[in-house]
């Protein structure tokens, strides 16, 4: 098996902000690339990765769906040396100042991040934080030096080094969601060693941050029976309200609500009560803030499934994830997957 | 004034002295808890000096004589003490409430890597995600009541007590050096090189302060125990040579990179020696020195508390500027770094007692 450590942190160092995923899908390709049948890359980006069922034909697919894309930032201006930036991707732009970051120029420079001194900003301005207009990035060149090597429209992505944290956790910006694509690249290694009847299409998907264009692409592309998606979801940490959070290392959670096909849902529970894999509910009433928004709605319509890893600090560069979460999702995964046989898709219905 | 002769020696930056502002700059010492700057000092400055001591508060005070009776007695000081963060609860699963030391911005403290403890335990300062807020909240600065220091679930050797720093790693990057509590390491950088190339026609009584960072503390009681007949204090000063936000003429910027050090004049908490300020001046125009004259008014160095020692110590204060102070970074031009050296070392050379002679 990979290891999934050094993995995880070989992943979460790679770029690939939404739209410019060219940095992260080549180490996703060759870790993929024993494990599948098959590789091919969307007209978009995405990565689809093929394991052949043995089912007979024609055998029903699913589509396992991880976004590879990073939130992170674009230069939008440079005045005297010094870069302003615009967000790809929603940040709460209180955590940028004293942020270090890669500017994505003509060569790759680091950067930092800082808000325009109180001194230097208008009264109306003293007593809120810093808008995003008026945050810097300095690369620590001379304002001549920058010109050359930094245009307008250059990718910016955070540069926090991934670090281990007590209880086998992980610390790093875009766990969110390259810890998922560790649990689907587990799931595929297991699968390989077990017989499955379905076809299975591993999606890295790009753009889930701005639009699910990756998603509503690949889905239609691939058109599965079924559709997952492993995203992470919200752990618990003291600072956010505790019924919208989970416990962090104390399993995945099963996202319940109407992007969520009930028979789906049913099915994966009962499952993992019996394999004894411990699980969170996550109540969604209206979306699920993945992929699978996007893939419930393509074409005729797909029946979805959406498990979640709990992650502390989300969309922060120092989000935190417990490593036994990422190998449960992906165990989960795979256990369902092993357990659909060519008979699946009839029993698949709305009422109890 | 004398002319410098061939001997005389001004210290260079090369590979060692980064070596030694990047080992000062990864080390913790948040004000109040400054063995690990200390332990460096003491290892840099033993084999060079004629007296060295720890006082009570923690400073370093160290003495190198020159050859002679009756030498003009010149106390050079640093401080050695960081702003940083101090855990105050345990509120479970790996996780604290924390209080800031000295000046930081709460606005620069939210999702950043910290060290805590003085096994350097990595941790994070987490907040709660954006997507769980509504969309007011982000004009709202954030306050500590916001944020927690989180080591993971497992707190290890961390406790209520432990002090914290921003994780940041030093790096060079092309003119410039970057990293954490450049304010004042590069003040204890330079004093430890001006020891070793001290001048024999004076005293050298250096400090290596503790608590400046909340209130002037380890200088107060080592200028009473030096008992010097001047003081300079090496210190960085922020540099707000950043562009306005409506993109007009900055005038409030302090001091700027790249045109040397910065002399002070006025602060918060001193009125600077005019004999002393000249002398530093006119020793940087007679060596083609670049230095700059730090805009007058707030902040404020050691100074504040050594000029009111004993019966009056004349003072005068020399700044590395830099960008960014008390936050994750502070950015610097290597260049800055070595005229404030040249300027400093120069002045003590041409240093006699009849700078301070004339009426003040």
């Amino acid at each position: 098996m990979t290891e999934l450590l050094p993995f995880l942190k070989e992943l979460i160092s790679a770029p690939g902000i939404s739209g410019y995923e060219s940095g992260i899908r080549p180490l996703v390709e060759k870790a993929w690339e024993p494990i599948t049948d098959q590789l091919s890359v969307s007209k978009l980006g995405s990565l689809h990765g093929y394991q052949q069922g043995s089912g007979p034909e024609p055998r029903p697919s699913i589509l396992v769906a991880v976004h590879m894309d990073a939130i992170g930032l674009m230069v939008n201006a440079i005045t005297d040396g010094f870069l302003r930036v615009t967000t790809i991707g929603g940040i709460d732009g209180r955590v940028l100042p004293g942020q270090m970051v890669t500017v994505h120029g003509r060569r790759d420079l680091p950067g930092m991040i800082i808000a325009t001194p109180p001194r230097l900003l208008p009264l109306n301005l003293q007593n809120i934080a810093v808008p995003l207009e008026y945050l810097l990035v300095d690369v620590g060149l001379l304002p001549e030096e920058v010109a050359g090597l930094v245009r307008v429209g250059d990718p910016v992505s955070f540069a926090q080094p991934p670090f281990e944290t007590g209880g086998e956790t992980l610390v790093g910006h875009t766990l969110d969601n390259r810890a998922s694509i560790a649990s689907l690249t587990l799931c595929l290694e297991i699968l390989r060693t077990r017989q499955h009847a379905w076809d299975v299409w591993a999606v890295a998907t790009v753009q889930e941050e701005v639009t699910y264009a990756g998603a509503f692409t690949s889905a239609f592309q691939l058109h599965p029976s079924l559709a997952v998606s492993i995203d992470v979801t919200f752990g618990s940490d003291s600072t956010s309200p505790s019924h919208l959070t989970f416990p962090m290392g104390k399993g995945p959670t099963l996202i319940w609500g109407p992007i969520v096909h009930p028979f789906l849902y049913k099915t994966i529970k009962r499952m993992a009560e019996q394999l004894e894999i411990p699980l969170s509910i996550e109540p969604a009433p209206h979306y699920s803030a993945t992929d699978s928004d996007a893939m419930v709605l393509v074409a005729e319509g797909i029946p979805n499934l959406v498990i979640g890893i709990p992650l502390r600090y989300m969309h922060t560069p120092v989000e935190m994830v417990a490593l036994k979460d990422i190998i449960r999702a992906g165990r989960l995964a795979a256990e369902f997957i092993a357990q659909l046989d060519e008979n699946f898709m009839d029993q698949l219905t709305w009422e109890d | 004034m004398a002319r410098m002769t061939e001997e005389t020696h001004l210290p260079q930056i090369g590979e060692a002295q980064i070596k030694l502002l990047e080992r000062l700059s990864n080390a913790c010492a948040v004000s109040g808890d400054e063995g690990e700057v200390r332990k460096i000092v003491l290892e840099e400055i033993r084999p060079c000096t004629d007296e060295v001591k720890v006082d009570a508060l923690g400073n370093v005070l160290a003495t190198k004589r020159g050859s002679g009776e009756g030498l003009l007695r010149v106390m050079l000081a640093a401080h050695m003490d960081e702003v940083g963060l101090m855990l105050t609860h345990d509120v479970g699963d790996g996780i604290y409430r924390f209080d800031i030391v000295g000046g930081v911005s709460v606005a620069d403290l939210p999702a950043k890597a910290v060290w805590v403890g003085k096994e350097h335990t990595p941790g994070v300062i987490g907040l709660k995600p954006l997507h769980l807020g509504n969309f007011d909240d982000q004009k709202r600065p954030i306050g500590l009541d916001d944020l927690r220091i989180d080591v993971g679930p497992v707190a290890g050797k961390v406790k209520v007590g432990d002090r914290a720093v921003f994780a940041t790693v030093f790096s060079q990057q092309g003119p410039s050096l970057r990293g954490k509590a450049l304010d004042n390491r590069l003040g204890v950088a330079t004093l430890i090189e001006l020891i070793k190339n001290a001048p024999s026609h004076i005293d050298l009584l250096a400090a290596f302060t503790v608590q400046e960072e909340i209130g002037l503390r380890g200088a107060r009681v080592a200028a009473y125990a030096l008992n010097p007949d001047m003081a300079i204090i090496l210190d960085s000063t922020p540099a707000y040579d950043l562009p306005t936000w409506d993109v007009d003429e900055n005038v409030r910027y302090n001091t700027r990179l790249g045109n040397g050090p910065a002399i002070y004049m006025a602060d918060s908490g001193t009125l600077y020696d005019p004999r002393l300020v000249r002398h530093l001046v006119e020793t940087g125009e007679a060596h083609g020195i670049p230095c700059q004259i730090r805009q007058p008014g707030g902040g404020g160095t050691d100074a504040g508390a050594i000029h009111k020692q004993r019966m009056g110590i004349p003072s005068a204060s020399v700044s590395v500027p830099g960008r960014y102070h008390h936050s994750p970074a502070s950015i610097v031009r290597l260049s800055d770094w070595q005229h404030t050296m040249d300027l400093v070392s120069a002045a003590l050379f041409h240093l006699t007692t009849g700078v301070l002679e004339g009426e003040r």
